[in-house]
């Protein structure tokens, strides 16, 4: 053991050297025949089968070359046959298997081998393993017709066999390699010819769950690969429903919806009368029935499964509402249809009186049907379960199909109101969004109004904010709707009046989908009297706002509403019209000029000018090549400023200025830092003047970052460019510190960084080089070899000409590409009042921020303190503060906690956000590192953060504390 | 012929006094002990006297089982172990064990000490009594004897409350006691796995109702609750101690907590708070939300809600306020009601039903002028509202539980005859199972089948296994084996292994047969056309024909000889073991028929 150690350290020891002398492509050479020779060596040597294990065991931590990897597999076949313990067996086949998956390695070489151990084995684990390993041999060749067929064939051969594991691996492989289309395998071989799903189907009936439930998930897998499902399975996966246990019933459900999705219009009996009825409608009464199933993993499966059967009969989909009330076998109304009962015959719930329920006619005790054949009620059962997974699953059952079907739509409201109320909050904050997703197709009436509004009390603020913007999309029916939403909105902003911004955004729509239904309201909104003048609200009331928000959008498509107003009522409106624009719309107000003239920026119907404009000033840039320098700076800058100003002006067009902008400009750097004057006087003397260019290059690295990191939809072609940019600063810094540091030495390790960084960039943009043509990089590997073995001095040399003489890439603008951005809500930063604590105990900070095209906030979204003793504290908030309001919005709503030592004054700590990015991240992994070492890279990950919102300053005060 | 016998001594078409005796397989287990509210004679208690008339109780029962703490199950517990005499087991789940004393030394105060009761049971007894008790857990199986085992389901209703299974060998018997299959604010709803028992003994208080979704009452409830107390009125709601009560605690209490509601809502002390202390502690026993969140906070650690002092009534603004009893008839809720029934700003809620002749039955009944005692007449101008909250299974829960379960036969307990009839007819047309309502003191008798488990040699089973091709799960299969009954029992084992067993000598039985066949050619050829017969015939047998001129298949001999007497016939003599005898008569058959004609 200990010499096999001294062997390895030993041959670690020379790889090192290896790298840091060699390029990469010798170094794999030289591990080859070491890797499989150590394994070699070690399995001889092991004396008993728990150290043939272990050797196992470490080996398998380390990736294996994809040239290697024969030799490996004969050495552990070679093993396998000697091998009388069926662990080290078992090992070896899922080695085999977990090697056969190395990319670049075909393991067609391997599959003769692999299935003629397969037939002397006799462990039933071993078998499994084998099985397994088949299947992924099997995956990675799935061209080759002629080994599916032979995989396909051992299968079957195998299915008889008494363990479980090795059926179900048996039915795995059925399902990823039986073949799909027929006609193939008919003229292949008359054998061969079978009938896969027949035999998958056959195994729906065998002895252990586990089994047959893996027969299902081989139908489903084929399914998946393409291959249509006969209808005859349909019968067998009813059967399946009733099965005792919970796994195969949860299949059972997938495969029938399934195959109601292939067959829906096709016509099946109803067992035990003569009637017919559509396949669809009968599986989805038969899913139905699952969601009062016993175990809550079906109903989870089968609730969620229901949303997306819209090719149902409507009436089939409205008895999932339907469930027929009694008492004492009288027929009874329910709450839902007497509160409507009630609404249309105009009276106000009296609801007061017992018996108010009391039921009415007499059933007639035959016509009792207490198990439902088919969907009765299924929701109903649903929406009402013990675990808030089948209720979540409902609800968001109920929107998919309420969404297909707006009668549908019309009937669930009532039930969708009543999950306001629930007990979970994550069930109630999802029938709201369900709400509001199918709030085209509903009105509210007055009593569900009530309902809704009721829940504006809520203390949970997304609860609150949910509700105002389904509010801003419902349609309401009465002008006593608009004033009770209204009222509750002003009794929700006294008791909550954090919630300003929302509320008044919500008027804001609520005003201008409803304008009839407001304009008989205005007198007594605004209070007007029609011969008092009445005294003139406060005009920084919060709710006066509101309420104005309300009048004017309602206002803008309603003419007559203004001459509703007082005086005072013009002045607040030309005040708000300014201070709140988003929120007051333009007016045409009689005897006024038009406040804001007509223009209106937003509804240019053709927005190709100004995509002409950024194209052609791009055109006119990447034609610049043989300009004079000075002539190129001016046009650079010239068109960054247009750029600039054009994303300002265009929301639309601002992330592909600010993108290309920003590449403008590190160009401009770029070339700004070549044109320095003094690059050829003496290193000591130019000791200044590098500052320009190094800060240069610096920037030129920092705004890259920002472009790969910052802009959401940035592709792979935008990169390549990005990082070449990146490599052209990194040159220039090389040039730079050449010149101003003296000795070699350090500029050694420069260099051979350098050049490993140019390795790197050829393996990671292999594909992408063609489109450099002529460019640094391109330069740069034709001189590659000789760079190699010059000096640093030269290699300096030959960079500087280089980055001189290089093409300025033209950059291909993506399609869709949208800056990141955040702002900052809370803490608004205003306050005077410090935030007071004791020293050495940690105070909550409140922060509440809009996040927009942000990929992926959980992880890359930081929150950083700068204290002003440049103490800075990086914070990194739960995935769970993260909402996700609508497409590519986010919101954080998190707590910060801040502590220091005590202060004698009060004094401003600075919160911003940060955008944390890892280079690594784009750089495809091998598939064999199992979380064991990683293989040795080049480049290092860079990590790093950029700032991407306003900083906003908190005054805080640490108190000593007190003794 | 083994059988099932259940006899209802309380709960048989009726509800109150649930006690069901039932006799599985020489064992008598006793389910649910309870007391009826309607009487106060000797009615209350079921009669135990028909179990035996003489001796103690303990000989005849195997073990009794109790399935929630509600009286009508559980109140003539300490007079049945304690006066009439019992000492064998009790079972009962640990929330029922601890609450139950609670709830008898209660009745017993109102018994003793208000009705002034004599020959009632002591406080000493219900301690005697509750000494015996044995507690189980959720889905744990307690072997009662060696037979008898018994195991607890959950079933919603109230706290503790659970369904039993009792079983012997493999039969077996499930007692729901009360259940419900829609969960509410604080439990979860009733569960069992498919465990398929000969019968099931279910209650049927709501046989023909269908209810409404919980939603709308609780919302509706809330409503009026939150209306009434912006207005600045006060609530009373009565309610019994136990059950309902914290199931409405717990939906004002969210509702505040989610509302930011800081009306002050009181909770009428004495049993409650010793009750709620059980709550807090048998969180497992809750629903899922209760569940999940009990680590931030417990949800019966009320922040709302505190405990009433009488002079809080009087106290200015509005207030909500739980009293006991709830159905207005005495103490403090009564009280509480005749301070504010002056107000119309005020509103009472009953959330249950009322008996004919309390002030609760009155008002909901629209009395709007009580004569109080003392010729008082009071003038109720508050509100008055009904709400139902009820926590047992409807028709459709029944009838899930049922498809649930899987039974063989259903019998229905704890229900109104009439529709208990209903039901039955629901039952036995839809899910065709039989069901049976029997009244108090009348038994129904079930006859089982019961498998009797073989054991089999591992050996023996692969070796036939292995014959077999494609293995049909449902299809019965032929095996050949030797079965040994000893010491009751019974195994299957390889003959060899019996012989070996049993020390004998193997015997070998042939068996031999003669075919007479018309023929006349040799018996040489006459042997070579039956083997080519049998050849083609039984494709799937080795066939083989031997130089002696007699032909095998298998370990059958056949050989062809002349006739004696007539040389135009020839006979075949077949013979075969006993081992292969299906074979050997197969062939018989076939060679009787006559060899095909060879052209």
């Amino acid at each position: 053991m200990a010499a096999h150690l001294k062997k390895r350290v030993y041959e670690e020891f020379t790889k090192v050297v290896q790298q840091q002398e060699e390029i990469a492509t010798k170094k794999l050479r030289l591990t080859k025949p070491s890797k499989s020779a150590a394994l070699h060596v070690d399995l001889c040597k092991a004396a008993s089968p728990a150290d043939a294990l272990q050797y196992l065991l470490q080996f398998a931590r380390k990736p294996v070359e994809a040239e290697s990897v024969e030799g490996v597999v004969r050495i552990l076949l070679e093993h396998y046959y000697k091998e009388n313990d069926p662990s080290v067996r078992l090992k070896i086949a899922s080695l085999l298997g977990l090697l056969s998956k190395t990319a670049g390695f075909s393991p067609d070489c391997i599959i003769d081998d692999a299935i003629n151990i397969l037939q002397n084995e006799k462990s039933h684990q071993v078998l499994a393993q084998l099985l397994d390993t088949l299947l992924a041999i099997g995956t990675k060749l799935a061209e080759n017709q002629a080994i599916q067929t032979r995989l396909v064939e051992v299968a079957c051969k195998h299915l008889t066999d008494t363990s479980h594991g090795v059926r179900n691996k048996c039915l795995q492989l059925l399902g990823n390699l039986g073949s799909l289309e027929k006609n193939v395998t008919k003229d292949a071989e008359g054998l061969t010819a079978r009938d896969v799903q027949k035999i998958i189907g056959d195994y729906f009936s065998d002895q252990d769950p586990r089994v047959r439930t893996a027969a299902i998930k081989a139908m489903l897998q084929l399914h998946e690969r393409g291959l249509k499902l006969h209808q005859t399975v349909y019968n067998q996966a009813c059967k399946l429903l009733s099965d005792d246990y919970e796994q195969v019933r949860s299949a059972a459900v997938q495969l029938i919806w399934v195959v109601s999705q292939l067959y829906p219009e096709s016509i099946v009996p109803i067992p035990s009368s003569n009637e017919e009825i559509r396949l669809v409608d009968d599986a989805f009464g038969k899913i139905c029935h699952m969601v009062s199933d016993g175990s809550w993993v079906v109903r989870v499966q089968a609730a969620k499964l229901l949303g997306s059967m819209e090719q149902v009969s409507s009436h089939f989909l409205e008895q999932t509402l339907d469930k027929k009330l009694m008492s004492d076998l009288r027929r009874k109304r329910t709450a839902h249809e007497r509160a409507k009962e009630l609404y249309s015959s105009g009276e106000f719930s009296s609801g007061r009186k017992w018996g108010d329920d009391a039921p009415k006619e007499e059933i007639d005790t035959g016509a009792v049907n207490l198990i439902q054949s088919g969907a009765c009620g299924a929701f109903v059962h649903g929406l009402e379960d013990e675990m808030y997974e089948v209720r979540i699953a409902a609800v968001e059952a109920l929107c998919m199909l309420a969404q297909s079907s707006p009668s549908f739509a019309e009937k669930c409201l009532d039930f969708l109101v009543d999950m306001f109320n629930d007990e979970i909050e994550e069930v109630r904050l999802q029938s709201i969004h369900t709400m509001r997703k199918i709030s085209n197709n509903i009105t509210l009436r007055e009593d569900q109004l009530d309902t809704v509004l009721a829940v504006l009390e809520d203390s949970s603020r997304d609860i609150r904010e949910a509700l105002h913007e389904l509010l801003c999309c419902t349609n309401v029916s009465t002008k006593e709707g608009i004033h009770l939403a209204l009222v509750e909105l002003l009794k929700n902003l006294t008791k909550y009046p954090t919630d300003k911004d929302s509320i008044w955004k919500c008027l804001k729509f609520l005003g201008s989908r409803h304008p009839t239904l407001v304009l008989p309201l205005v007198p007594e909104l605004l209070s007007t009297h029609p011969f008092f003048d009445t005294a003139e609200p406060d005009m920084d009331d919060p709710a006066y706002i509101a309420v104005l928000v309300l009048i004017f959008n309602a206002a803008k498509t309603c003419p007559t509403m203004p001459a509703l107003f007082s005086d005072h009522t013009f002045r607040h409106y030309a005040y708000l019209r300014d201070s709140l624009s988003h929120l007051v719309p333009a007016l045409r107000l009689p005897g006024r000029k038009l406040v804001s003239s007509a223009v209106s920026p937003n509804i240019t119907p053709h927005e190709d000018p100004s995509q002409q404009f950024l194209q052609q000033s791009l055109e006119r840039v990447y034609s610049l090549q043989h300009l004079d320098p000075q002539g190129a700076q001016e046009l650079l800058e010239f068109t960054i400023r247009d750029l600039q100003r054009l994303g300002e002006l265009q929301s639309e067009l601002a992330g592909i200025a600010d993108f290309s902008a920003t590449y403008l400009r590190c160009q401009l750097l770029l070339i700004k830092a070549l044109q320095e004057k003094l690059w050829n006087v003496a290193a000591p003397l130019y000791l200044k003047q590098s500052d320009l260019a190094s800060a240069a290059a610096k920037q030129i690295m920092e705004e890259t970052y920002k472009m790969e990191f910052m802009y959401s939809g940035v592709e792979n072609k935008q990169v390549v460019i990005i990082h070449h940019m990146r490599l052209q600063a990194k040159a220039l810094q090389l040039i730079v510190t050449a010149r101003t540091t003296r000795g070699v030495d350090p500029l050694f390790g420069m260099c051979e960084k350098f050049l490993q960084e140019v390795d790197f960039f050829q393996r990671c943009f292999i594909a992408d080089l063609p489109q450099l043509q002529d460019s640094f990089v391109d330069k740069l590997l034709d001189l590659m070899p000789r760079l190699m073995a010059s000096k640093p001095a030269e290699v300096v040399k030959i960079l500087q000409t280089m980055l001189r003489q290089s093409a300025f890439l033209h950059l291909p603008l993506p399609e869709q590409i949208h800056k990141a951005s955040a702002t900052i809500i809370e803490p608004a930063g205003e306050s005077d009042n410090p935030l007071r604590f004791t020293s050495g105990l940690v105070v909550a900070l409140d922060v509440d921020a809009t996040l927009e095209h942000v990929q992926d906030p959980q992880s890359t979204v930081k929150v950083q303190i700068l204290y002003p003793d440049g103490q800075a504290q990086m914070i990194h908030p739960k995935p769970a503060d993260f909402r996700n309001p609508g497409l590519g919005r986010h919101r954080l709503i998190t707590q910060v906690y801040l502590s220091h030592t005590a202060w004698t004054e009060p004094c401003q700590v600075e919160v911003r956000l940060l955008l944390a990015y890892n280079s690594n991240a784009r750089i495809p992994k091998s598939s064999w590192i199992e979380g064991g070492e990683v293989s040795p890279q080049v480049e290092t990950s860079i990590e790093g953060a950029i700032p991407f919102s306003k900083p906003v300053k908190v005054y805080i005060m640490p108190k000593p504390a007190r003794r | 012929m083994p059988e099932i016998r259940v006899t209802p001594l309380g709960a048989g078409q009726d509800v109150g006094r649930s006690c069901i005796l039932v006799s599985i397989a020489g064992k008598n287990v006793m389910l649910d002990c309870g007391m009826h509210m309607g009487f106060n004679d000797d009615r209350r208690f079921p009669d135990f006297s028909y179990i035996t008339q003489n001796g103690r109780l303990t000989d005849f029962l195997d073990c009794v089982i109790i399935s929630h703490f509600h009286l009508d199950h559980c109140g003539a517990l300490p007079y049945f172990s304690e006066m009439v005499g019992y000492d064998g087991p009790i079972y009962m789940t640990h929330p029922t064990q601890a609450i139950c004393p609670i709830l008898l030394e209660d009745y017993r105060k109102i018994a003793v000490d208000k009705k002034g009761e004599a020959n009632f049971f002591t406080s000493q007894m219900i301690k005697d009594c509750m000494k015996k008790v044995v507690a189980v857990h959720l889905h744990q199986t307690v072997q009662v004897d060696d037979e008898l085992e018994i195991k607890a389901y959950y079933a919603g209703h109230v706290l503790g409350a659970a369904m039993f299974q009792i079983k012997v060998g493999s039969e077996s018997v499930v007692y729901t006691g009360d259940y419900n299959m829609t969960p509410d604010r604080h439990l979860g709803a009733a569960w069992i796995d498919k465990c398929r028992p000969n019968l099931l003994i279910t209650e049927s208080t709501y046989a023909t109702t269908i209810r409404d979704s919980k939603r709308c009452r609780e919302r509706d409830f809330l409503k009026k609750v939150h209306e009434t107390v912006e207005r600045g009125g006060k609530v009373l709601i009565p309610v019994f101690a136990l059950g309902r009560a914290q199931e409405l605690c717990i939906l004002l209490e969210t509702f505040w907590e989610r509302m930011n509601l800081k009306v002050p809502i009181y909770f009428s002390t004495g049993l409650t708070e010793k009750a709620n202390h059980y709550y807090k502690l048998f969180i497992t026993w809750t629903n899922q939300k209760i569940r999940k969140t009990f680590v931030q906070r417990n949800m019966f650690e009320f922040k709302h809600i505190k405990a009433f002092d009488r002079a809080f009534a009087d106290n200015p603004g509005p207030m909500v306020v739980f009293a006991t009893p709830g159905m207005l008839h005495a103490g403090q809720s009564l009280q509480i009601f005749r301070k504010w029934a002056g107000n119309e700003k005020n509103m009472v809620i009953m959330p249950g039903y009322c008996v004919q002749g309390t002030v609760g039955h009155k008002i909901l009944s629209g009395q709007r002028k009580l004569e109080m005692e003392g010729r008082q007449v009071l003038e109720v101008k508050m509100q008055v509202e009904y709400m139902s909250f009820s926590a047992h299974a409807d028709a459709k829960g029944i009838m899930q539980l049922v498809g649930q379960a899987e039974p063989e036969s259903v019998l229905l307990v704890h229900g109104e005859a009439k529709k208990m009839g209903f039901l039955r007819q629901k039952i036995e047309q839809e899910l065709r199972v039989s069901c049976y309502m029997p009244a108090n003191g009348e038994t129904v008798t079930l006859p089982t089948s019961p498998s009797i488990p073989v054991g089999i040699s591992l050996g023996l089973l692969k070796r036939e296994m292995a014959q077999g091709l494609l293995p049909e799960a449902k299809k019965p299969r032929l095996l050949h084996g030797t079965l040994i009954m000893k010491d009751s029992n019974f195994r299957l084992v390889s003959s060899e292994q019996a012989l070996k067993e049993l020390g004998l000598a193997e015997h070998q039985l042939r068996f031999t047969c003669r075919v007479h066949l018309q023929d006349t050619r040799k018996e040489q050829e006459m042997a070579l056309r039956v083997y080519s017969h049998l050849k083609s015939t039984l494709k799937d047998h080795c066939v083989q024909h031997l130089p002696d001129g007699s032909v095998t298949v298998e370990s059958i001999l056949i050989q062809a000889a002349a006739h004696s007497e007539d040389p135009g016939a020839k006979v075949l003599l077949v013979s075969w073991t006993y081992q292969d005898e299906e074979l050997g008569s197969f062939l018989t058959a076939l060679l009787k028929k006559g060899l095909p004609q060879t052209p």
